[in-house]
């Protein structure tokens, strides 16, 4: 069974003006289980991750990042993105497995 | 020089005197009266992550800590919040007083197990095992509503034999490689282990996030890598051992502010 | 009693290169990789010859712990529709895999920069190519040093 992928936290900016060039920022709990790793009794641990980020605004892609075991465990994504109009921003982590976690988030404009 | 040891040593016996004339131990002195906290030990990459709440990971466990806060558990039907109300009001200061001196168990408590006393006694929930992901998640949230406060541990009265079995643990020689505590984080702070900055080892931080681990850690998590460090063998995590000494380094750090949830190498 | 201690490692880090995350010197990009990152860095190369520059890759000159290396990748770019960078992907020479990380941006994001934090299993070298939507290809190089602790436990 796959490692539980946990609550996403995902930070904008309080203020966003139009036509700022905004930081999102993204943290994730996740094992980040590399497969290269032994349990006690020598077996290896198979390997599962988050191996997917996508980041869409208003139902268009934006940014994605596929991840390998090199990322750290609680994976920290960050991106940049242009704020030209509200809109409504969904996140999704995919683990190995192909389940995922989905977060939404407002772009408000100032 | 000799002349001023000796009014020290006068002034000691003083005290000592008058300790005694007042039916207490005295007072103990700290080896290193002004204590560093480990963060002047650490990489600014890693303040970095410590001093921004979201780029630190251990607010994914402060979240489910506060989540698990609220939730009704155990045959009671009771959450912590059930007696407690809102943590952020009645756990501050909480994490900057423990362990404590618990009067009806006669013996001193770290925060988590009086977390598990409460889910055992109170809300007719299992203990969680020391150091596992739901208690560290609690300890974490109640823990961050002491940031800032300094570490103030009563180590009077009833408390002190638990103190000194502490302080005894502490300056024992241990392990095939035969150091105390002390070895490390009094003789040699400030120097190197290999490429590790040894720092006081005070533990006004914890729970922390290791880098090394991945996730957050109890301080007596921690504290059995170092007795394994020094080719020991650890005592049991919750144990009267550890929870003796635990209170005896919450005395070291006194006055330092709490940190937690703090990120560690 | 206790004299005063030689400077923090704070200090010295701040002596040697002034704090978090500076832009790692980049290394000759021609300098031999191992045969895994090499076979990487080809399939994406394909049969194009990357150049030098634009990229920008800040990680610490020395990481703590191998375990969680804070990383920030930037291209320079417009991020135009007609110029703009399309992937950035990072591989790290000596790992057990190559692979760290694929990012694949687009005009929305306004500025070719990116964070993450990543495992580095030993010191070693950074790879670094950025896509641009013309086809052209950049590539730069950086060593990221891992101390290996006193401290096992």
């Amino acid at each position: 069974m796959a490692a539980p992928i946990g609550q996403p936290r995902v930070r904008l900016p309080a203020q966003v003006r139009a036509g700022e060039i905004i930081e999102i920022r993204t943290l994730i709990s996740h094992v980040m289980e590399t497969g290269q790793r032994r349990d006690q009794a020598g077996n290896v641990i198979p390997r599962d991750i988050i191996r997917r980020f996508e980041a869409k605004f208003e139902g268009e892609l934006v940014f994605a990042m596929d991840l390998a075991p090199a990322i750290s465990a609680n994976p920290y994504i960050a991106f940049q993105f242009k704020a030209e109009r509200p809109g409504r921003f969904e996140f999704t982590w995919t683990n190995d497995a192909g389940e995922s976690r989905t977060a939404t988030q407002d772009l408000r404009l100032a | 020089m000799r002349r001023a040891a000796l009014v020290g040593i006068g002034a000691a016996a003083l005290v000592a005197a008058v300790a005694l004339a007042q039916g207490g131990p005295p007072e103990p002195q700290r080896q290193i009266p002004n204590p560093m906290s480990g963060r002047h030990f650490a990489t600014p990459e890693t303040l970095a992550i410590q001093d921004d709440d979201f780029l630190n990971p251990a607010f994914l466990w402060v979240e489910e800590g506060e989540e698990a806060w609220n939730r009704v558990e155990g045959t009671s039907g009771q959450s912590c919040a059930s007696c407690h109300q809102d943590a952020r009001e009645t756990m501050r200061g909480v994490r900057a007083r423990m362990p404590a001196y618990h009067p009806r168990l006669q013996r001193v408590v770290t925060l988590e197990q009086q977390v598990n006393i409460c889910r055992t006694e109170r809300m007719g929930a299992p203990a969680l095992p020391i150091d596992s992901r739901p208690l560290n998640a609690i300890t974490t949230f109640i823990a961050l509503q002491s940031r800032g406060m300094p570490v103030n541990v009563d180590i009077s009265g009833p408390a002190r034999p638990f103190f000194d079995a502490g302080e005894r643990f502490y300056n024992t020689r241990r392990g095939q490689l035969d150091m105390r505590c002390g070895s490390c984080h009094e003789d040699n702070y400030g120097r190197y282990l290999r490429a590790d900055l040894l720092s006081q080892g005070m533990s006004n931080g914890f729970p922390t996030y290791r880098l090394k681990e991945q996730r957050v850690i109890s301080l007596q998590f921690r504290l059995q890598g170092c007795v394994n460090d020094v080719r020991g063998e650890a005592p049991p995590m919750g144990g009267e051992e550890f929870t003796n000494l635990e209170f005896y380094l919450a005395w070291r750090a006194q006055g330092l502010p709490v940190e937690s949830p703090s990120v560690r190498r | 009693m206790t004299t005063p201690r030689t400077p923090t490692r704070r200090g010295v880090l701040a002596l040697a290169a002034a704090g978090a995350a500076v832009a790692i010197l980049p290394l000759p990009a021609s300098a031999q990789l191992s045969a895994g990152a090499q076979a990487a860095v080809d399939r994406v190369r394909g049969s194009r010859t990357p150049q030098e520059g634009r990229i920008t890759l800040r990680a610490p000159p020395i990481a703590e712990n191998g375990n969680t290396v804070p990383i920030t990748v930037s291209v320079e770019s417009p991020m135009t529709a007609a110029d703009h960078v399309q992937r950035i992907h990072v591989f790290a020479d000596k790992n057990p895999t190559p692979d760290v990380a694929v990012f694949h941006l687009t005009p929305a994001t306004g500025r070719a920069q990116v964070d993450t934090r990543i495992r580095l299993g030993q010191t070693q070298d950074l790879i670094v190519l950025a896509e641009m939507n013309d086809g052209s290809l950049f590539i730069t190089r950086a060593e990221v040093k891992v101390t290996i602790g006193g401290c096992g436990g």
